[in-house]
């Protein structure tokens, strides 16, 4: 097939690009994302340290990011997406050979300006790539073996890198967004539920390849009491510190169980029950609200969008982006075990953001370019 | 191709528009959830999670409340609170707790055992509790501390109060202090809030009957830590409350003479005031110093005491159980007078000894008194008369009387370690030990020997309660609005106005609810005429001892208690008091009331192994009524510690 290079990049004017986007879910992520700065303010003891900083810079370059990709059109996404999936999972590769360690996992990649996990960018990539192969596949040709093997091999490669750093939590998100975009497609129930049964016979196979912490970690999940000091600690303080924000909260940096370091990893996976400590229970669902909104935009976005890709991509991200909240969000209220997964946006953390808000960006993409035809 | 990609398109957007949907209905289902689990954390269960925040981040430390003062009858104090200096150590403030020790065993007298002690004792305890290392460091030590104090990180000199006796003369009435043990926890429900380290309960004495009230309320430090138990700033403070102070009926002036009276022997005194039953003195001898207690004895200082014949460490005075020997006579003779059994003009002669069905019964004196009646022979205490006197009474009438005057039963509240004493009789015998009353026995009751086992206490609220004109009284060491004096003071001062009242006496005593322990208060008298004479007429037991002064004048009697039987060969013999071993004389007793004219106080004396109480339990009354009859006073003015003008 043939196209232009002018249906790629159609030049309409700044302006009306800008005219295109959606308002409700730009000032979402603004909202969040200041929020998300008085909360890590508040998790550095109410003053500006270095993370804190950091976190507010961070988000100002990324959101500036945003809207940058925000104007390019969909189109370039689509064909460069197998390139990008592609330069990820070499840069999986790269710490698997090069990467930093820390505290017994490889999960980071010194670029020398910043330092990269790339682990965090797969889980875009994946739903990236995944879009495109599906926005290229006949709806004939889904259900056929042949064509259920890229998609396969695409999920359990980086799978399979990530998951051996070790790192459960981010691998499992990747796992699940895969297997989201795959299931929206149309891939059938049956293989899901053969897929299904296969991990449940291998399941066994694979607790006995769990590292004895994250054993741990769903033992002390089942029963915090167990260990109440040990393993169990993260998830009894959390509770403690969300429970006792009661109607009202605390107020704003006045969460004791933050502040005199009861809670755990309070600027990264914890920053949710800090929040809830001090705003209390209002606080808390206004921010379930907003990042439900922020899901409800995206799928909006997707509903009005042509281009297959363009759909697959905001369904497949809105659900991604929901299950890495509820995942964090159930971890934090005891719901889940602790597998480390930080909270969009909100939480500390450089690369979780970037990726993020290149989610974002070309969701806002589809928007600015609905009209166009992808091919 | 373009119709099969838009027809392809179409059921594309239709299949992934269908899943979607499943998706967003999952998505608002686990929204639900969440905000359900919001719920129940922040609104349902927010009280259960707010106090445990606050657990976390609240810590207290007890401070100990200074405890009650134990005053005498004029306000001065007996058992008071002094400063002192300790050393504490806070071992999460310490970089090094070895270093530090090192450090202190150069500034201060810190032994390696002392060392290994608490090394063991910071390995139990949560590392932010606060050790005392020494709790009574000198004024040179303290500021030697507070020198280098910069070089000795964790270590916090304070300055707290601990308990301080200001002389030993009343160390068994008061009692000591000293560190709370394992088994005081178990056994005293109180101290459960109290447990704190500097905290010091009453062992033994008044300290250990008032300790309760005497504690006061520990106070508090509330601080906020963080998670490693880190002080973060200090939230409230509570002083707590000082324990009650309570005044006693004592005079640690007359105290101090008891004790000096008793130099070098061992015994007790005990001196009450006769109308209200105020115990003006307790004491006993040998003494101890109960300062030695309060910071914990050293180990040879408890041997000694241990090991001491003497025994220091009993209250002899209420504890002390012994014979009263002769002094029970007069409780005879009132008995018999009361019960008609003998006239007090009978006759009877005294050879040494009588014979009682084969049996051999010896008077004290060897050659015999001669013809006495009943005066003579409790002015000369003569066994044989009252041998003949208990045969006539026996001995349940004996032990009736004998009860109703204080003996065999506790004199006073709450004290654990007050004996009770046996009077016996014909039931008690029977009770106890299994068998039938001999005859026998009754003529041993009669002189004060035999099962009679009585407390100096006893003995002076008995010759107290004889003084008084036969009333009884309920004496008292505290002074409270619990224990109100009775009515008999006024009731003899009514008497005294009105002479020629028309009611009789059992009528006025109703009046003023009084109990009399007499059925004619003649008997009384003619008791009190008698010991009037055993101490100032010549040939009484005591007229050695008396007071010529008639402000001091006493009436008393004498005892010795046998501890062992004399055997007829050391009879034959002559063989005196002070040729036998000191652990088989016999015991000294003297009772005394005094002025005579106007009696106010009684006293009892005792001295362990003293021979006769003649020669070495009277003079030690002598001195001891002197001071007392001196301070009368002084006592009579002050109400309450309080002198008449400042009311």
């Amino acid at each position: 097939m043939l196209y232009s290079r002018s249906s790629l990049y159609t030049p309409f004017a700044i302006k009306d690009k800008f005219s295109n986007f959606d308002f409700i879910l730009l000032f979402s992520i603004l909202a969040l994302g200041i929020i998300s700065i008085f909360a890590q303010y508040s998790s550095s003891g109410g003053q500006w340290e270095s993370h804190s900083i950091n976190h507010a810079i961070r988000f100002l370059v990324f959101f500036i990011f945003f809207l940058a990709i925000s104007f390019v059109n969909i189109s370039f996404w689509n064909r460069f997406s197998f390139v990008i999936f592609l330069s990820f999972i070499l840069l999986l590769l790269a710490v698997k050979l090069f990467g930093l360690q820390s505290q017994g996992s490889r999960r980071w990649i010194n670029l020398f300006v910043f330092v990269l996990q790339p682990s965090e960018l797969m889980k875009i990539g994946i739903i990236l790539f995944l879009a495109n192969y599906y926005h290229r596949t006949s709806s004939n040709d889904i259900n056929k073996i042949k064509y259920l093997l890229v998609p396969v091999v695409a999920i359990f490669v980086p799978f399979t890198l990530v998951v051996t750093q070790p790192d459960l939590g981010t691998a499992l998100l990747i796992l699940f967004s895969g297997i989201v975009v795959t299931w929206l497609a149309g891939v059938r129930w049956k293989i899901f539920a053969y897929l299904f049964l296969i991990g449940l016979v291998l399941a066994p196979v694979a607790i006995s390849f769990l590292k004895p912490y994250q054993k741990n970690r769903i033992l002390s999940f089942l029963n915090p009491d167990l260990d109440p000091l040990g393993a169990g600690y993260q998830i009894i303080q959390s509770k403690i510190a969300i429970g006792s924000g009661g109607l009202f909260g605390k107020g704003f940096l006045n969460g004791s169980q933050a502040y005199l370091d009861f809670l755990p990893e309070k600027h990264t996976d914890f920053i949710f029950t800090l929040y809830a400590e001090e705003f209390g229970f209002f606080g808390s669902v206004l921010m379930v609200l907003l990042y439900f909104l922020i899901t409800y935009r995206i799928v909006h976005i997707g509903n009005v969008t042509r281009s297959i890709f363009g759909k697959l991509f905001c369904y497949g991200f809105s659900t991604a982006f929901f299950i890495y909240v509820t995942v964090n969000m159930c971890m934090v209220l005891g719901l889940l075990p602790i597998v480390g997964a930080p909270l969009p946006i909100l939480s500390y953390g450089g690369s979780s953001m970037l990726a993020i808000m290149f989610g974002l960006g070309v969701v806002m993409s589809c928007n600015v370019y609905k009209n166009n035809v992808v091919s | 191709m373009l119709s099969f990609n838009s027809s392809n398109i179409a059921s594309k957007t239709r299949t992934i528009s269908r899943r979607m949907f499943l998706v967003t209905c999952f998505k608002t289902v686990v929204l639900l959830g969440i905000v359900g689990r919001l719920t129940s954390l922040q609104i349902t269960e927010t009280r259960k999670y707010k106090s445990l925040a606050d657990k976390n981040r609240f810590r207290e430390t007890k401070i100990a409340p200074p405890r009650g003062i134990i005053q005498d009858y004029f306000g001065n104090e007996i058992a008071s609170n002094q400063k002192i200096y300790q050393l504490h150590i806070v071992p999460e403030n310490t970089p090094n707790i070895d270093e530090l020790f090192v450090r202190l065993k150069s500034l201060i007298n810190l032994t390696d055992q002392k060392i290994y002690v608490l090394k063991r004792r910071i390995a139990k305890q949560k590392i932010w509790e606060a050790v005392i290392i020494s709790d009574n460091l000198t004024w040179s030590e303290f500021s030697r501390l507070n020198l280098f104090l910069h070089e000795l990180q964790g270590a916090e000199p304070v300055v707290s109060v601990a308990r301080y006796y200001k002389d030993s003369s009343s160390a068994h009435i008061v009692g000591y202090v000293s560190e709370i043990s394992a088994r005081d926890l178990r056994k005293k429900k109180y101290l459960t809030n109290l447990n704190i380290a500097g905290v010091a309960i009453g062992k033994t004495g008044l300290e250990s009957s008032l300790d309760e009230e005497m504690l006061g309320t520990p106070g508090y430090l509330r601080y906020e830590v963080n998670a490693y138990g880190k002080r973060i700033k200090q939230v409230s403070t509570n002083e707590g409350l000082k324990g009650k102070t309570f005044k006693t009926t004592l005079d640690l002036d007359i105290q101090k003479t008891s004790a000096e009276s008793l130099t070098g022997v061992s015994g007790a005194v005990c001196v009450m005031d006769i109308y209200n039953g105020d115990i003006v003195s307790m004491v006993s001898s040998p003494n101890f110093n109960p300062n030695s207690f309060v910071h914990g004895i050293n180990e040879q200082e408890w041997k000694d005491l241990q090991k001491n014949i003497d025994k220091p460490m009993l209250n002899k005075a209420m504890s002390g159980l012994y014979p009263p020997g002769s002094t029970i006579k007069i409780l005879t003779a009132l008995s018999a007078l009361e019960n008609d059994i003998v006239n007090p003009n009978q006759l009877i002669k005294c050879k040494g000894f009588i014979d009682f069905y084969g049996e051999k019964f010896h008077c004290w004196k060897k050659g015999g008194h001669g013809v006495l009646n009943l005066k003579g022979a409790i002015k000369r205490s003569c066994d044989v008369y009252f041998y003949e006197v208990a045969r006539k009474l026996g001995v349940d009438r004996l032990s009736k009387t004998a009860k109703k005057f204080g003996l065999g039963q506790k004199v006073l509240n709450g004290f654990a370690e007050e004996k009770v004493g046996v009077v016996p009789n014909t039931k008690w015998k029977l009770n106890q030990i299994g068998k039938n009353w001999y005859l026998g026995e009754t003529l041993h009751a009669g002189i004060g020997q035999g099962y009679f086992l009585s407390t100096p206490l006893q003995l002076c609220l008995m010759t107290a309660q004889l003084a008084n004109g036969g009333f009884e009284i309920k004496p008292r060491i505290i002074i409270d609005e619990k224990t109100q004096p009775n009515n008999l003071q006024e009731y003899l001062d009514f008497r005294k106005k009105n002479p020629n009242d028309l009611l009789s006496i059992d009528q006025q005593v109703w009046n003023f609810n009084l109990k009399p322990l007499f059925r004619n208060q003649e008997n009384i008298n003619f008791v009190k005429d008698a010991m009037f004479a055993a101490s100032n007429e010549p040939g009484g037991t005591s007229y050695a001892s008396r007071h010529r002064d008639k402000k001091f004048m006493f009436a008393g009697k004498t005892g010795s208690s046998q501890i062992k039987r004399f055997t007829e060969e050391q009879r034959r013999t002559e063989v005196k008091q002070t040729d036998i071993l000191y652990k088989e004389r016999d015991h000294a007793w003297f009772v005394a009331y005094a002025p005579v004219q106007d009696p106010k106080y009684a006293i009892s004396v005792l001295v362990e192994h003293g021979g006769s109480g003649s020669s070495a339990a009277a003079p030690v009354a002598k001195k001891v009524i002197k001071k007392v009859i001196d301070r009368h006073e002084i006592r009579k003015v002050t109400i309450n510690g309080n002198t008449g003008e400042n009311i």
